[in-house]
């Protein structure tokens, strides 16, 4: 292989990576919008959404994306709870104490997998092996295509339902000004417990393909893909939807090509190199705008 | 229509409200006029549901909606039109009249609002696909305004409309609040432009440091010389 299709072939698993990023930012910044908790949970839910397509598909035999499906529903589902039952009772408490909360839920969700699952790795098994689009050298194979297939599917999905749909108006609103939002009707908590349903769901949709991926899951995978997620939302701006999207694209096309082209070892410094970056030069993100904090 | 009965409200130990009765008939122009910090906000923003009063009353329709959620007190038929005007400023025109009909369900008839709101407010059926962050303050002012009509409320009430805005733009808006007035709708409107809100109110009470001090007829109070002297500038 030359270099170009060297280049080429690890924008393809970059972008792969990337979408993986994307749709884990997305909850971030989603759940950051509407109540300013940066929710550390979130890779946690991930986690938990892989291993719901994990069972789904080796005890129920289903094949891929029914499974994505099904975690997609259940995890949902836990991402309300963990909203009612973690967050809800804090609504007007001062944000650090909201904050270290996540930090909490976050171990309880690893411990408790562990507890539930055991912590060793779970081989995922093998799909799409035989799927693969070959463009001259280059090789697309049929993870990567569902990763990018559903991540497309999945985008337009939530633009639609953001942009056009009464309860993403609602969103929106309550995002910008929730005390105004209610005074038009919007019951803030039902757009709250709807943000986090769908911001896992997306999360256990990343979850469930990166197992696919990989080929490899265990209770605290979530950790270093959350944490860069939350690297990606805050490059594209935190509480912007297409910033989350472009962040995690950047990110993992970055990570790829540091792999490829330098060393692996070196990838995730590369995220958090890119994160000092973006405080330092544009803290509000390459959407973001300039504003002071909303009070 | 509304009764409110002697509500104490409180920010934490401050007591912003002691003790605060009025009431609002059908079809009326109230105002209730005061200076800064006298609780003008704080009672309508008490009576949207956004605050709820630690005691008392407040009754609307023969219903007491103290301490119903403010995303319920506007299904009962209260409107606001908040201080600041508080439009969504990153969604467009058209969105935000959609969010002032959020409650309802009637397509026809918030069809049939939207228009009367374009009637109304021209200026707004330009620029309806515009970021709403992008109208000049009065335009905003006639946003926030048509939001709430979108509503169809029995009562609105409105924080000081005029805040901001030009004189001859203080007067077109007023212009229009006796016009929603005519056309069925109960208004209860806070200002400061006290002359103004006297000229189009049937009455009025002065709210001093969170209790009500005067009340009575809009005509009379604007002779006042008491009230000429504390609010009318003369
Ligand atoms: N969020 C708050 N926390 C604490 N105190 C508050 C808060 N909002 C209002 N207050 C206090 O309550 C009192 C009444 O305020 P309010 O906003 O109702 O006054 P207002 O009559 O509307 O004044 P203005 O004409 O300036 O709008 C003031 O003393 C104010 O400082
Ligand atoms: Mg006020």
């Amino acid at each position: 292989m030359d270099f170009s299709q060297q280049f080429f072939q690890q924008m393809i698993n970059g972008i792969s990576l990337g979408s993986i990023y994307a749709l884990i930012a997305l909850g971030y910044t989603m759940i950051y919008g509407i109540i300013k908790l940066i929710n550390f949970a979130h890779g946690d839910i991930y986690m938990v959404g892989a291993y719901i397509g994990f069972f789904a598909i080796t005890q129920a035999q289903i094949h891929i994306f029914p499974a994505i499906l099904i975690s997609m529903v259940v995890t949902g589902i836990l991402g309300i709870l963990v909203e009612r039952l973690a967050y809800k009772p804090l609504r007007h408490a001062p944000r650090i104490s909201v904050l270290i909360t996540a930090i909490g839920v976050s171990f309880f969700l690893e411990y408790t997998s562990m507890y539930f699952v055991s912590p060793t790795p779970r081989t995922f098994p093998a799909m799409l092996g035989g799927v693969s689009i070959h463009v001259g050298e280059l090789v697309i194979n049929g993870q990567q295509l569902t990763i990018l297939g559903v991540t497309i599917l999945l985008m337009a999905i939530l633009t639609y339902v953001v942009q056009k749909t009464k309860i993403g108006k609602a969103m929106r609103a309550a995002s910008f000004d929730t005390e105004t939002a209610e005074l038009m009707g919007v019951n803030a908590d039902r757009v709250i417990s709807f943000t986090f349903c769908i911001g896992s769901a997306l999360a256990a949709a990343a979850g469930v393909m990166v197992g696919m991926y990989y080929n490899s899951i265990d209770p605290l995978m979530g950790i270093m893909p959350g944490l860069k997620a939350f690297v990606a939302a805050v490059l594209g701006g935190i509480g912007i939807l297409p910033g989350a999207v472009v962040g995690g694209l950047i990110l993992g096309i970055i990570e790829a090509l540091v792999s490829g082209f330098i060393s692996s070892t070196f990838r995730d410094a590369a995220a958090f190199a890119i994160l000092i970056l973006v405080l330092l030069i544009k803290p509000s993100g390459i959407f973001g705008k300039n504003t002071r904090e909303k009070v | 229509m509304l009764k409110i009965n002697d509500i104490n409200v409180y920010y934490g130990a401050i007591h912003a409200l002691k003790g605060i009765s009025l009431f609002v008939n059908e079809g009326e122009i109230v105002t209730l006029i005061g200076a800064n910090g006298a609780g003008k906000s704080t009672t309508l923003r008490t009576i949207s549901g956004l605050l709820s009063p630690k005691t008392g009353s407040i009754e609307f329709m023969g219903k007491n909606i103290a301490g119903l959620k403010a995303h319920d007190i506007v299904r009962e038929g209260i409107s606001q039109v908040p201080e600041g005007r508080r439009i969504f400023a990153e969604m467009t025109v058209q969105e935000n009249l959609d969010l002032g009909a959020f409650i309802r369900t009637d397509k026809e008839g918030i069809e049939e609002d939207l228009k009367n709101v374009f009637g109304r407010f021209p200026r707004l059926l330009e620029r309806k696909d515009q970021l709403a962050g992008t109208l000049s303050g009065g335009e905003q002012q006639m946003l926030a305004m048509g939001r709430a009509l979108m509503s169809r409320p029995k009562l609105l009430l409105l924080d000081e409309p005029s805040m901001g805005l030009a004189p001859l733009f203080i007067r077109e808006i007023f212009s229009i609040i006796k016009d929603i007035n005519e056309t069925g709708t109960t208004v209860l409107l806070v200002e400061q432009n006290a002359n103004m809100a006297l000229s189009v109110a049937n009455r009025a009470y002065v709210l001093e440091t969170g209790r009500i001090t005067v009340t009575g007829d809009a005509k009379e109070l604007s002779k006042s010389e008491e009230i000429k002297k504390a609010y009318l500038g003369g």
